[in-house]
């Protein structure tokens, strides 16, 4: 039998699924269990198909795999969506009484339960608790104690009182009982439980927590999918800390009010989705040649244009490096999971702030919307400092001032960072402009003047790259003939693909890189490699042209451009293929 | 209010560029002017400028200032006034910046009621483009682009304000120099969006909208003309429907609550001296 349980719960847009997988997700993170979450979801408010999906494991899961074990199908549909993944051992719950499943005809090669949903719910209070008896039935067939239901049920309903919170627990039980009771059959689950207590959240709430640890206390934004639970995050959450969040009429509406808040000193960040970044990218550029420190969030969809709006890729790497008109350094910082995109927003707001920056901080839809279970030492702040750069006060601001007392906000410096002064500040008063200007801030367009303010911000880049660790996250056996590079979210997929490869006796070296630029040089590692192989989320290997041309060698490329994340079993069938054609030995 | 500090204190020493004779001269005068009779100081003052001629106003001021992209102030002093409420906020631009590439924003910063202050330079042309027909234009202006007349019916900017919930809407003249800046000193004073349309005419390209013109047209609404700009339905009837080019507050609303008044934004978010507190510790907690 597999260590991990696939379970999921799908049916219409407007089913609940979400809430109640992710019932089902908590109760498993309170029980020990590792828990790696997906969806299936589409931009419709109703009908369709969506799914929650859980991964669970008594050891670490990070990534999705073709298989499921336990679905609780709420419509036909969700059940012809999947059955590609069920198995003989896998188990169907269905409610062969609710309208539409009357002639549902379930697979023979699998075992389904017809449990009486709606009827069930209506007994402990009321039909709309369906998805909770499901949930109940669920944990019999898994061999999950219902009691571990109660917890994330009380989190769920608590605030609309305790007789829901009841009815609720009655309704999980009623189900738990009825597949007991039914189906005299042995289910070939047994979940095991531990004393482990783990967090579970997602990559949006990640960058979210984050960005208020890091000390953000404006954040404007346009709804999009999916970078909107950014913004939902720290709406009521930033106010607590001093901040604001104001939802904007328009992409270029929010992120000139972030740049308006980080000029009046705030840490200040944007965030959106691939056509907010188009929508910035005029702005960009106006917060890079202002030198202002400003982090902008892209969670990556599926374009070009509106694309597929709910679907995973990694598309944007070319946009967030190269666009925007002239030419533009900028960080962009991809954290590889979902505690590192904790981790990563903090050092985002530090690396502007120290070089004065615009900031982009990337994931993709697919750690956006994954909730993944994590010790909760990943969040830990106790040791946190932040890092402003260099900001100068009344009392030192003369030091920076040119003979006329005037402060001269893009001194040329050694290292390219200049003084910054925030308004209020006596002696410090200067104008910011998008124009070509001198150390003053006043539009030039003498030659001479020019080189010099470009050669000082184009230096800025060059010290953090020697001063920063811009080091990838290295796995696997260092000495293998095979590298695999990636980017972003890919992580977990890969680290679990390498598991099936081990087996087959393959080894693999894994450089999962977090940065994309600053960049680590990766020529070394490329140059002892057998064969060097780019895993990303897009069709043109955009990563992949990066590393052939830091390392001038030529790379092998396994690309997804499917709209669904990579899974780990796939992945390994298809990197296991180009080392045998390339005759790699392990 | 007594004056702290010259308003030549708010004066660059860069040399403006704009044409001999050009209505933004006055206009920027007497935003100092309004600005060193409210007590304000450079150094706590902000302004913001959009693109066009009118965008190098934050150039030719004194004061912590952004000169942007097009057609987008209002968006950038909307984040400094929040993230710090004791800054003064200024923002200036042209009829093409505000009511054509930023016309969302300006309706949005009318509803939003951020209290700053938005002083349009009016004169009815691109004039840094070298003239061509504006939001502002008059349908039969020929200019490079509409050799016979745009055709389109002009943007009124106080109805669009006013439609938009705007809460203080005023209009002056460049060149009426004590007018224009005692409605400004209004604007700055009031609590929420001010918005002061200046005709500021173009001398190069516009020889419509001349200062002669406005001279001949424009009608007061001060003091002694007994117009009461709190009452909405005078407000509604001169604004829409009255046939003068008007001078003076048209609209204030006085029960107006700003923006940051609403929300309870009162500290200055530059301030992380202290940061972080423990509270930042338990954030997780929530995601047992």
């Amino acid at each position: 039998m597999h260590e991990d349980l696939n379970w999921a719960i799908g049916g219409a847009a407007g089913d609940g699924i979400d809430s109640t997988g992710k019932i089902f997700a908590q109760a498993l993170a309170r029980a020990g269990r590792h828990v790696f979450t997906s969806k299936d979801f589409a931009s419709r408010i109703r009908g369709g198909y969506t799914a929650y999906k859980v991964r669970t494991s008594v050891a670490p899961v990070q990534s999705v795999v073709d298989r499921l074990d336990v679905l609780i199908a709420l419509t036909e549909r969700t059940v012809s969506e999947n059955r590609s993944e069920l198995h003989e051992d896998s188990v169907v719950i269905y409610d062969g009484e609710r309208p539409g499943m009357a002639n549902f005809e379930p697979p023979a090669h699998l075992t389904a339960l017809s449990v009486p949903l709606t009827d069930l719910a209506e007994e402990a209070g009321g039909a709309i608790m369906r998805n909770v008896v499901a949930l109940g039935a669920v944990t019999t067939v898994v061999g999950f104690p219902v009691e571990y239901l109660d917890e994330a049920l009380e989190k769920r309903f608590g605030e609309k009182g305790d007789q829901i919170v009841t009815n609720n627990k009655e309704a999980a039980r009623l189900g738990a009982e009825y597949v007991a009771e039914e189906f005299d059959h042995e289910f070939p689950y047994d979940l095991e439980t531990t004393d482990e207590d783990y967090v579970l959240l997602n990559g949006d709430e990640a960058i979210g927590m984050g960005a208020i640890a890091a000390g953000c206390k404006f954040y404007a934004g346009y709804p999009i999918t999916p970078a909107t639970n950014i913004m939902e995050y720290l709406a009521g959450r930033i106010e607590e800390f001093g901040g604001h969040v104001l939802q904007a009429e328009d992409e270029l509406a929010a992120i000139n009010m972030a740049l308006g808040a980080a000029r009046a000193g705030a840490r200040a960040m944007t965030g959106t989705s691939g056509p907010g970044i188009d929508l910035m990218a005029e702005t960009f550029g106006l917060v890079a040649q202002s030198e202002t420190p400003l982090v902008i969030a892209n969670v990556m969809r599926s374009g070009p244009s509106t694309g597929m709006p709910t679907k995973q890729e990694q598309g944007d790497l070319n946009m967030m490096l190269f666009g925007g008109h002239g030419e533009i350094r900028r960080f962009v910082i991809a954290p590889t999971t979902v505690a590192e995109a904790f981790e990563k927003t903090i050092l985002a707001f530090d690396m502007a702030e120290k070089y004065q920056t615009p900031v982009y901080l990337t994931i993709d839809l697919a750690m956006s919307v994954t909730e993944q279970t994590f010790t909760p030492e990943a969040f830990d702040v106790s040791d946190l400092e932040i890092d402003r750069g260099p900001i100068v006060d009344e009392a030192d601001v003369q030091e920076f001032q040119d003979e006329e007392g005037r402060f001269r906000p893009h001194m040329v410096t050694e290292d390219g960072v200049s003084p910054r002064t925030l308004p209020g500040t006596d002696g410090g008063v200067h104008m910011s402009t998008g124009l070509e200007h001198d150390e003053l801030g006043r539009r030039t367009e003498d030659p001479e003047i020019r080189v010099e303010q470009v050669d000082k911000r184009e230096r800025k880049f060059e010290t953090a790259r020697e001063r920063e660790d811009w080091s990838p996250r290295e796995f696997g056996d260092e000495d293998a003939d095979t590298l695999v590079v990636s980017w972003g979210s890919n992580e977990g997929a890969i680290l679990e693909a390498m598991a099936y490869l081990e087996d087959e006796g393959i080894d693999i070296r894994f450089l999962s890189v977090p940065y994309v630029y600053p960049r680590p040089d990766l020529t070394d590692a490329v140059e002892s490699a057998e064969t060097t192989i780019v895993v990303e989320a897009n069709a043109t290997g955009q990563f992949a042209d990066l590393v052939e041309h830091d390392t001038l060698s030529r790379v092998q490329r396994v690309n997804n451009y499917t709209g669904v994340q990579f899974k780990a079993d796939a992945l390994a069938a298809e990197i296991q293929e180009i080392v045998a054609a390339e005759g790699v030995r392990a | 209010m007594s004056t702290e500090v010259s308003f030549t204190e708010f004066k660059s020493d860069e040399d403006p560029t704009w044409c001999p004779g050009c209505g933004d001269f006055g206009t920027m005068n007497g935003i100092m002017r309004a600005l060193a009779n409210t007590g304000n100081q450079p150094k706590d003052t902000f302004v913001v400028a959009g693109i066009g001629c009118s965008g190098k106003i934050g150039t030719y001021m004194r004061a912590y200032a952004l000169h942007g992209v097009h057609g987008r102030a209002l968006p950038v002093g909307t984040g400094v006034k929040l993230a710090n409420p004791d800054l003064e906020v200024v923002v200036a631009g042209g009829d093409g910046d505000g009511y054509s590439i930023g016309g969302n924003h300006f309706i949005h910063a009318a509803r939003r009621n951020v209290d700053l202050t938005y002083v349009v330079m009016d004169n009815r042309i691109y004039g840094l483009t070298k003239g061509q027909a504006s939001p502002t234009s008059n349908p039969q202006f020929e200019s490079s682009t509409t050799p016979e007349g745009s055709k389109q019916a002009p943007v009124n900017p106080l109805a669009l304000a006013l439609a938009a919930g705007g809460s203080f809407i005023a209009q002056s003249f460049s060149s009426d120099a004590r007018r224009h800046t005692e409605i400004l000193e209004a604007a700055i004073e009031h609590d929420g969006f001010a918005l002061v349309n200046t005709f500021s005419p173009c001398v190069t390209f516009n020889d419509v909208d001349t200062y002669d013109y406005f001279k001949e047209h424009l009608v007061d609404l001060g003091e002694d003309s007994g117009y009461d700009p709190t009452d909405y339905d005078d407000a509604v009837e001169h604004i829409l429907e009255g046939d003068a080019e008007y001078q003076g507050v048209l609209y204030r609303d006085p029960e107006a609550r700003s923006y940051s008044e609403e929300h309870g934004l009162t500290t200055d978010m530059s301030d992380l001296d202290e940061w972080p507190p423990d509270e930042v510790g338990d954030l997780v907690q929530e995601f047992y």
